[in-house]
């Protein structure tokens, strides 16, 4: 009994040491890539400000004064410390807005990204693992999503579902599912005749069990690093949706929609344009600047080449 | 060859039903009562109202009116705009060569701009120059298009003036159309100043469109190089004595292209998708701000056509792209 439980131990030790060590591995091949270090802090320090938005937000997102319409940023004639970045044409403090925009676009992306991943994953090991008919069905209908340009069908989408950031989202995470799917299914091909999962299917396993507990962990590789792409696209297509006028509705401080807002402002007041263009390029930025380190770290192909 | 051709051309033909299918069924998904959306009318007598279900076909079986409604695209009627009440595909045949002379300068911008980058990026591996190719590329990826045509017009057409903000030629111009490219139909005109005009309306939209495949086509045209350059029959040619420019331009290069050929085809969607945003902003009358109008109008038919238009046309690309790859790698057609 106590011998059994020490063993028990031991091995759950040994699997943290290589959890441990494969993170090593990981993080070395990952902080080689300068660029992607510093997008991975640039990140970090979005999330932060994103979350404590409420806290260091020097003005409610929506509150208009309506005696500083239009003011420049502190350091310009005219501005005032009280309006860092200056306001914008109904008097909302810049610098509120883009914080708060911050927690708009990281929740676009970890919403949307969520969706098509999970919903790209299932389909896809159902796809790749039974082949057949079924495989046939899913991968037809992915080529059909896929012939069309992914923001014209957010964008008709969203004219069926009605304009709103959620369908918006909803839109996005089903235009970016197909990727997941192809990338899915061709791992789970891949790894299907492998020993091992032909060893777990004699010792009894279940397909659920099979497809997602002995193959899928082994696919995951090209699967995060696609996330992360996809995290910045679903942050591009929603900024741009909020553009059009069909995503995010105002006075919601998404940054697609500060600028739609901010149009007809262009040549009197380059800070309201420029701005939430500044936020939405330093994010989309970091994140595939992370993506591409990410790549470097877990592609076996490219690795140590 | 040939069998090779009607291979690749019998799998569009599932695909484009999908897409048609997707198409018929978008108008039944709307909200609200197909009836009304599709004559555009909000208020209408009962008899009228079933007059026009009988006229559209409503009050028949599903499937019927799917084969009907495929029927007629095969005739070539993509139905009927609610505004304008012209056919839709008069109105695309009027706007697309906009959209395709747009794209036919970025993608040329792209290609000539990111090709030569991506290969001297290759060739000067790590150095500053490298560097500075790369992050450039990766920040024009990372580009919110429609942020940075905004930026372009601030500084372009605001501050220095060397640039109109929209449309595709001043309206001091005017001539028939002929080609339906206004570069070609300005210098047809022969009128003074004419392609000047549409030539400054160009260089902005097309930087903007150009953008994200720039970016593209050089990251991928320097990994392509990067893998090519560490070859055994590059070494054997550097190795017998020949010039590296011969070395890089004739052995390199060519095989290198193959994979960026792709790339470049693959970026015709992301092109149709960059027109939605490009001519938005610029006011540029093709299909792009079309879409986008009709979505705004709630002109259904006009997306329901547009929508299964442009579809096509990228697959017929994809198509091209395919054939053309089969023509550079031999090793594709067996």
């Amino acid at each position: 009994m106590a011998q059994a439980s020490t063993a028990a131990l031991d091995k759950a030790k040994a699997g943290e040491v290589t959890r441990r060590q494969r993170f090593a591995e990981f993080w070395f091949y990952f902080s080689e890539n300068k660029g992607a270090v510093i997008g991975l802090w640039v990140f970090l320090a979005l999330v932060v400000l994103a979350i404590l938005a409420p806290l260091i937000a020097p003005h409610a997102p929506n509150a208009q004064y309506r005696e500083a319409v239009l003011l420049p940023p502190f350091w310009q004639d005219g501005g005032q410390a009280a309006y860092l970045l200056g306001t914008d044409q109904v008097g909302r403090d810049m610098l509120s807005r883009l914080l708060y925009g911050a927690q708009f676009s990281l929740f676009i992306g970890i919403v949307v990204t969520t969706l098509a991943l999970t919903g790209g994953i299932f389909v896809g090991v159902i796809a790749g693992y039974f082949r057949g008919w079924v495989d046939t069905v899913i991968m037809r209908l992915m080529d059909i999503i896929l012939a069309f340009p992914s923001l014209l069908l957010a964008l008709v989408l969203v004219a069926v579902l009605g304009p709103g950031l959620m369908n918006a989202m909803i839109a996005i995470a089903l235009v970016l599912q197909p990727h997941f799917v192809r990338l899915t299914r061709a791992a789970v091909m891949a790894e299907k005749g492998r020993d091992y999962v032909v060893a777990a299917k004699v010792a009894g396993a279940r397909p659920l069990r099979l497809m997602f507990r002995t193959i899928l962990p082994n696919c995951m590789a090209p699967l995060i690093v696609q996330a992360t792409l996809s995290f910045s696209t679903a942050i591009l297509d929603a900024a741009a949706l909020g553009f059009l006028g069909m995503g995010a509705q105002p006075p919601t401080p998404e940054w697609g929609t500060m600028l739609a807002e901010a149009r007809e402002f262009i040549l009197r007041a380059w800070w309201v344009v420029t701005l939430p263009g500044v936020a939405i390029l330093v994010t989309v930025l970091a994140i595939n600047l992370m993506g591409d380190g990410l790549r470097d770290a877990l592609d076996p192909k490219l690795k140590r080449s | 060859m040939l069998r090779f051709l009607v291979g690749r051309f019998a799998v569009l033909i599932p695909t484009f039903i999908g897409v048609s299918i997707i198409a018929f069924s978008f108008i039944r998904l709307l909200p609200g009562d197909p009836v009304m959306l599709m004559s555009g009318e909000r208020v209408m007598s009962q008899e009228r109202y079933e007059k026009i279900t009988q006229e559209l076909g409503y009050d028949r079986n599903i499937v019927i009116q799917y084969l009907d409604y495929f029927g007629d695209l095969m005739q070539g009627d993509f139905g009927t705009s609610l505004v304008t009440k012209k056919p839709v595909l008069t109105h695309f045949s009027e706007l697309f060569p906009a959209t395709l002379e747009l794209s036919l300068c970025a993608i040329l911008f792209a290609v000539l701009l990111g090709i030569p980058a991506g290969v001297f990026a290759a060739i000067k591996r790590g150095s500053a120059f490298d560097q500075t190719i790369m992050g450039t590329a990766l920040v024009g990826y990372s580009m919110p298009i429609f942020w940075w045509g905004l930026l372009l017009i601030i500084l372009f057409s605001g501050i220095l003036g060397w640039t109109p903000v929209s449309g595709r030629i001043s309206l001091l111009y005017y001539f028939p159309s002929v080609t339906g490219f206004m570069l070609i139909d300005s210098l047809l005109s022969g009128q003074a100043g004419a392609f000047k005009s549409a030539v400054s309306h160009l260089i902005l939209p097309t930087i903007v469109l150009g953008t994200i495949p720039l970016a593209v086509i050089a990251r991928q045209t320097r990994s392509a190089m990067l893998e090519v350059l560490s070859e055994d029959y590059v070494r054997t040619a550097r190795a017998k004595g020949m010039p590296p420019l011969r070395v890089i331009g004739v052995h390199a290069l060519r095989n290198a292209m193959i994979p960026v050929i792709t790339t470049i085809g693959l970026q015709v969607g992301v092109m149709l998708a960059g027109a939605i945003l490009t001519e938005t902003i610029f006011s540029w009358p093709g299909i792009g701000k079309w879409m986008v109008d009709s979505v705004f109008k709630r002109d259904y038919p006009v997306i329901q056509g547009g929508l299964l238009l442009i579809a096509a046309i990228i697959m017929l690309v994809n198509l091209l792209v395919d054939i053309l790859y089969g023509l550079i790698n031999p090793r594709i057609r067996h």
